[in-house]
């Protein structure tokens, strides 16, 4: 029975064009995104100056390819407008998350979690058809085109932005960020100078409704997009929301990635409105005409021998069940930090990819003291001899980080002739709002601990 | 159709306003009872910055005349008459070492003025051949108040050795170029000041990492940690060698100075903190931008702790002998214990500070989430 359930779903359809919206807007908010990352000389700023890169547990093989960044840009970019047209979509999608994903795995100090959202998204869309329609691969190819596909490769775009909101939401429902308006209350007073609203910026009162405003969004959000009722209401919210933050903060390209993506929600009927409105001023209109499509004039939906015509790997059941462990992966790998700490803001383990965005002012100090352990003779570091003040930043509240950094500096002290080396730390984080405090055990040598005994044993606890 | 209208209308309306309020967008006026950062950024301008440079460039004029004079006739008195405008000039730069902005950036002012230790080999070399380029990044040691505390002091046993060498023709005019270029370089920053550079850096008052708050601040703990508590005291002291090198003090050669100069430049700090201006008068500064913050929040007053830390410098300042290099000698550890209570003023000032102020210690303008 349930498995019959299952199979209807699986064979439920719906119109191609949701997912070809998403796709057109995806590639191309990418193709700007690499673009203004590289008119911002963030290549060089952040992958070519650094003298040393922090690296993900697992991924120390990925290196910055020198020169060749620029090289992994441009394939970069040539795969999101790939993306963007549906050219050779398969093949541009795939390359367009490896290369992406590369560049992210390339530091961990630029991580962003809204960078991780991109990679995640194109992973998914590796495997969905949605190049079916609108698509130069459609128009040559008219075993791809189809005006309909399964409902759950939109859906499950859905889910994920779904599992974005909420976990991003439930995040929010934490003392500092309810009880004290934190951080919000630190940010917010210094933007007193944007418009309309730089004048009640130091209020308390909008801290907290700003706080609060912001937590019953993301909850609320996606169930508010669901329902036809609420939607366009729940659109315009989407879009005050994220034009907000973008006036607020500096998030770069985050809000249009959001704002674009949310847009599936709405009906299949609206995407094709939305599609013959984009044609009209994009010259590919041809390119990507629906003229190539197989299901063109049909406005019922094919019969499943009709339908399964349609090429694409979402088909293959071996795919399906590599989606179901992924989507599975993404809705307990965020939960994970309840298992590692008490305080994931203050040991920041399971911090990353559970969608824990804005959530804490955070500012540390590390002052690194290499020491002889035979003659006891000792010397600290200038961090700027070898960190960016950027990688610094990153360096001085997170506890991989710092013991990365003490490798590295042993590393380097010893093959410039010093012996016998023990590297110590003496540093201090604020959080929140909170005074400084201690942050590693100063008298631990960082050679010696693994990163889990530093988080266990030799951060000083938060002292609230 | 009708939601349809609505959405693409919010669309558009949104793209407006996010290409509207790009980083580059103008601060509106706002009459605010908020903290005034653009009220802060003039009075730094006025009241400290520009006055501070005009009292720099009124020394090097007198240091330039002073020297055309010793040119002249070098006697033993024009000697000292030199040496007492060249360390007044000397501890004018002290004030305005930390302005590491707009033009002091760019022609990278601190560069020409003062590397040291300064490379006397090269020194002697460029005396003896006449040939050389101090527009170079390779001749910042070569120049600059070091190179001028070696000419004036270093360079014979005695003052009648030193009054010997410098009448000498290339180290007369090795002499004049240098201070001329001082002279010259601290006019030009002065002028873009006076110019222009004033009202761009005061209506740059918004709170991105490229707003002037930001770039002020990140420069004054840059001065801070790097040429203060590092060049001045950390590393003659050996905290990032190991061991002393008590020839790295600043004005070796001259030998009484050190700790004078070291005074002058940490008088400048705090006075730009709290807000001391140049004829006195109290102006607008990080601190009473921190009271504001302090009283807004009601959290604990981070300029207080600050300030309390920075007269713990000053009781350590005391077991201090005027030169340095003889101080390390004797007993370095008071030197280290003068290092340290600089170093606990850093964690307030670049951990409490600055998030206090929501700052980022970030010369990179990258995204955040």
């Amino acid at each position: 029975m349930n498995n019959m359930l299952l199979q209807d779903y699986i064979d439920k359809q719906t119109k191609a064009a949701s997912l070809a919206v998403f796709r057109f807007l995806f590639g191309l908010i990418m193709a700007i995104s690499i673009i203004r990352f590289w008119y911002n000389g963030w290549i060089e700023k952040l992958y070519l100056l650094p003298k040393f890169h922090f690296h993900y547990t697992g991924f120390d093989f990925i290196q910055v390819p020198g020169q060749w960044t620029y090289l992994l840009f441009i394939i970069c970019f040539i795969s999101a407008v790939g993306v963007c047209i549906g050219w050779k979509y398969r093949l541009s999608i795939t390359t367009f998350f490896l290369c992406f994903t590369y560049i992210e795995l390339m530091d961990k100090t630029t991580y962003l979690n809204h960078y991780y959202f991109v990679s995640v998204m194109s992973f998914l869309l590796i495997f969905l058809p949605a190049h079916a329609y609108y698509s130069v691969d459609a128009k040559h190819n008219k075993l791809i085109g189809s005006r309909y596909i399964p409902r759950w490769t939109v859906d499950i775009v859905k889910l994920m932005l779904a599992i974005v909101y909420i976990y991003a939401g439930l995040a929010k429902l934490n003392y500092d960020w309810i009880m004290l308006a934190m951080p919000l209350s630190i940010w917010l007073p210094t933007k007193m100078d944007i418009p309309l609203l730089g004048a009640v910026m130091h209020e308390k009162w909008l801290h907290y409704l700003f706080s609060w405003g912001g937590a019953i969004y993301d909850l609320s959000i996606v169930f508010l997009l669901l329902w036809k009722r609420t939607r366009v209401f729940a659109f315009i919210m989407v879009i005050v929301f994220h034009v907000l933050t973008r006036v607020l903060f500096p998030i770069g390209m985050f809000p249009y990635i959001m704002i674009a993506g949310t847009i599936i929600f709405f009906s299949p009927e609206f995407h094709e409105r939305f599609m013959e409105f984009v044609v009209r001023f994009f010259p590919f209109d041809k390119l990507m005409s629906r003229d190539g499509a197989v299901a063109i004039d049909q406005e019922e939906p094919p019969q499943n021998e009709h339908f399964n015509s349609v090429i694409g790997i979402h088909q293959i059941p071996f795919v399906r069940y590599i989606l179901m462990a992924f989507m599975a992966f993404q809705l307990i790998f965020p939960l994970r930090c309840f298992f590692l700490t008490d305080n994931v803001y203050w040991t920041e383990q399971g911090y990353r990819f559970s969608w824990r965005v804005m959530l804490m002012e955070k500012t540390g100090y590390a002052n690194f003291k290499i020491v002889d352990s035979l003659s006891q003779k000792r010397f600290y570091v200038q961090n700027e001899d070898f960190l960016t003040s950027l990688q610094q930043k990153q360096m001085s509240t997170q506890p991989d980080f710092i013991l990365e950094y003490a490798q590295y500096l042993a590393q380097h002290f010893s093959s410039q002739g010093h012996e016998n080396i023990e590297v110590y730390v003496e540093s201090y984080a604020a959080l929140n709002g909170r005074p400084n405090q201690p942050f590693i055990d100063p008298n631990v040598n960082l050679l010696d601990v693994s990163y889990r005994e530093l988080c266990q044993n030799h951060i000083t606890p938060l002292n609230e | 159709m009708k939601s349809i209208q609505i959405i693409l209308l919010s669309l558009i309306t949104a793209l407006l306003v996010l290409v509207s309020c790009g980083d580059d967008s103008e601060p509106m006026e706002m009459f605010t009872d908020s903290f005034d950062r653009e009220a802060m950024l003039t009075d730094w301008a006025d009241g400290i910055i520009i006055p501070s440079f005009e009292n720099y460039v009124d020394a090097l004029g007198q240091f330039n005349t002073d020297k055309d004079e010793f040119i002249n006739k070098s006697t033993e008195e024009q000697l000292i008459e030199l040496r007492a405008s060249y360390i007044e000039a000397y501890k004018a730069w002290q004030r305005v070492a930390m302005f590491n902005i707009g033009k002091a950036e760019e022609i990278r002012l601190l560069n020409f003025t003062n590397v040291y230790p300064t490379d006397t080999e090269s020194i002697e070399e460029n005396i003896t051949t006449q040939d050389y380029n101090l527009t170079l990044p390779s001749s910042y040691d070569e120049q600059g108040f070091p190179a001028l505390d070696y000419l004036l002091y270093g360079v014979g046993d005695s003052d009648e050795m030193i009054l010997e060498v410098l009448s000498g023709a290339g180290a007369s005019t090795y002499l004049s170029d240098l201070i001329e270029n001082l002279h010259s370089n601290a006019e030009v920053v002065l002028e873009d000041w006076k110019s222009n550079y004033r009202s761009t850096f005061i209506n740059n008052s918004g709170s991105s990492a490229t707003a002037s708050v930001d770039k002020m601040v990140n420069d004054f703990l840059f001065y801070y940690e790097k040429y203060l508590r590092a060049g001045k005291i950390g590393i003659p002291a050996g905290v990032f060698s190991g061991s002393p090198i008590a020839t790295s003090v600043e004005a070796p050669y001259s030998a009484i100075y050190s700790k004078e100069l070291f005074l002058e430049g940490f008088d400048a700090v705090q006075d730009f903190f709290s807000g001391n201006s140049f004829d006195n008068s109290t102006v607008t500064s990080l601190k009473a931008y921190l009271d504001y913050i302090s009283v807004q929040n009601g959290t604990p007053n981070i300029a207080d702790l600050i300030i309390n830390q920075w007269m713990l410098v000053s009781d350590s300042l005391t077991e201090l002998s005027e030169d340095f290099s003889n101080q390390i000698n004797v007993d370095n550890s008071k030197m280290l214990a003068t290092y340290d209570e600089l170093q606990v003023a850093v964690v307030l000032l670049k951990v409490d500070m600055l998030q206090a102020l929501n700052i980022q210690v970030d010369f990179v303008d990258a995204d955040g989430d």
